[in-house]
């Protein structure tokens, strides 16, 4: 093991470690917060039980959802967007600020259109992330080698043979920048919107447990989902470096 | 090149009423039921700004908007010139604070409100946490690409480090910095009003939720509007200023 990496471990123990000498000298009362090792507990009880597994499907599939909505629609927006420079020059303002706005404010909005159901869900997980994807292709396809689009011409590739066969697995490394976006954003987007009113999911039980009281099953769920992004988003982030550094990008 | 400097602002005009056209479209195809049009929705925003109820709506928001902001870009500064200047600590810490980047922090808020109770103290600490681990992580980034030639300098003249800090590494860091913070500042409005639409009493976020169970559209509608066009037009002010800030270096 790496220096770094003990280090690393070093700093997420000393800060478990803290958490539960303060927990159980009390000055963290145990209405607040119930000791790391009991949160731990709670949490193999919690999956054991396996009680949550229809929230969790449901707020998972949801993610997909968004995930997909939001990098299908990102990448062939970018992708035609790529196409129509003064298109793009309009839109470059509104992309620059697009992050600045706090899309969920829309989220009631949404839920006057559309109900309280999944739509508003789906829709905020995929304006979140959606943008990220565009932009990111965009930058992607700014890189293509002018050599690279020449083979195709002299080759007599279609528009869409090219994307297929020459821009996009260019654009592999960037590809998956977008994709580790939008899950992240898709993530935030249905957990968030579960919380702030719904009738389901993760997100919902979250703050259904915080109003009764009931930590043995709140800080598991949140344990259950600080730890599935944190792993998901390790897991792409590596694969990207591998892509990267493959590319001489890193 | 008159007609070159011209055109970003053409743009920003075809974009706006691009958008108000998009609006006003989706106003007709949707209708009253569930929308209100652009016109509607400025003159009800004119209509509530009249009421006392909306200014201390509104000052409770800015109150824990700004004190969070603060907290966010002080702290935020604190860890990154600390870490940035600490090699072996800022290259372990980098990727932790990645992680916590990407995490949904509203997960957190229900114990962020055990720890602080439901008022104005949860809103800035929820505020805050949204919008520290961004300064904090362009903080460290520029501290460290500064030019080697720079903090050499600063030793050769045995400068103490607060005078180092003072004179060298911010002057150096701070286009780098502000990029941080205009990104912080971004995330510290989600964060304070994500957590007055979650619970709160008071605020521009509890006003929208209240909209939500009175069905009140105008309410929605006037007061989602009226974020989007303040975040989107200091973002649009940071940005010209950070652009200007990156050039200079």
């Amino acid at each position: 093991m790496s220096r770094l990496r003990l280090y690393q471990l070093a700093v997420v123990a000393a800060f478990v470690a803290l958490l539960e000498v303060l927990c159980l000298s009390g000055v963290i009362d145990k209405v607040t917060m119930p000791p790391p090792h009991i949160i731990v507990r709670d949490f193999a009880k919690l999956l054991w039980a396996g009680e949550y597994f229809g929230e969790i499907g449901k707020s998972l599939a949801n993610v997909l959802a968004a995930f997909a909505l939001a990098f299908v629609i990102g990448t062939v927006t970018g992708v035609i967007l790529h196409g129509y420079k003064t298109a793009r020059d309009i839109l470059d303002p509104l992309f620059a600020t697009y992050y600045a706005i706090p899309v969920f404010a829309f989220y009631p909005l949404f839920i006057v259109m559309f109900g309280l159901g999944d739509g508003p869900q789906l829709l905020i997980g995929f304006l979140l992330g959606v943008v990220a994807v565009i932009v990111t292709m965009l930058n992607g396809l700014d890189r293509v080698p002018l050599v690279l689009k020449k083979t195709a011409r002299i080759n007599r590739l279609g528009p869409l043979q090219t994307a297929l066969r020459v821009t996009l697995p260019f654009c592999a490394p960037y590809l998956l920048t977008a994709a580790k976006l939008a899950l992240a954003y898709a993530f935030i987007g249905v957990i968030g919107s579960e919380f702030i009113m719904a009738r389901s999911g993760m997100g919902y039980e979250i703050g259904y447990a915080y109003t009764n009281f009931d930590n043995a099953t709140m800080y598991p769920l949140i344990l259950l989902i600080l730890l599935l992004s944190i792993v998901v988003n390790g897991l792409l982030s590596r694969w990207e470096n591998l892509l990267l550094s493959r590319r001489g990008l890193k | 090149m008159h007609g070159e400097e011209r055109k970003p602002l053409r743009n920003a005009v075809i974009l706006i009423v691009g958008m108000l056209l998009v609006w006003e479209l989706a106003y007709l195809v949707v209708g009253n039921v569930a929308l209100r049009s652009p016109w509607q929705t400025i003159a009800f925003l004119g209509k509530l700004m009249q009421t006392d109820i909306f200014w201390i709506h509104l000052r409770d928001t800015l109150e824990a908007f700004g004190v969070a902001l603060a907290i966010a870009v002080v702290l935020g500064l604190l860890i990154g010139f600390g870490l940035g200047l600490h090699r072996l600590s800022g290259d372990a810490m980098e990727p932790i604070l990645v992680a916590l980047y990407s995490i949904p922090k509203i997960t957190l808020y229900p114990i962020i409100l055990l720890f602080f109770g439901i008022g104005l103290s949860a809103k800035i600490a929820f505020g805050a946490i949204h919008g520290i681990i961004p300064v904090a992580l362009f903080t460290l980034s520029a501290v460290r690409t500064i030019k080697p030639i720079l903090i050499k300098t600063g030793h050769v003249m045995k400068l103490s480090p607060p005078v180092m800090v003072r004179s060298i590494l911010f002057p150096a860091a701070v286009p780098g910095i502000f990029t941080g913070i205009r990104v912080g500042f971004s995330l510290t409005l989600i964060g304070t009003v994500l957590g007055e639409m979650f619970a709160a009493q008071h605020g521009l976020g509890y006003l929208l939720m209240n909209g939500i169970s009175l069905y009140n559209v105008d309410l929605i509608m006037s007061v989602t509007f009226l974020l989007v066009v303040f975040a989107a037009t200091v973002n649009t002010i940071l940005l010209a200023i950070d652009r200007r800030l990156h050039r200079g270096v």
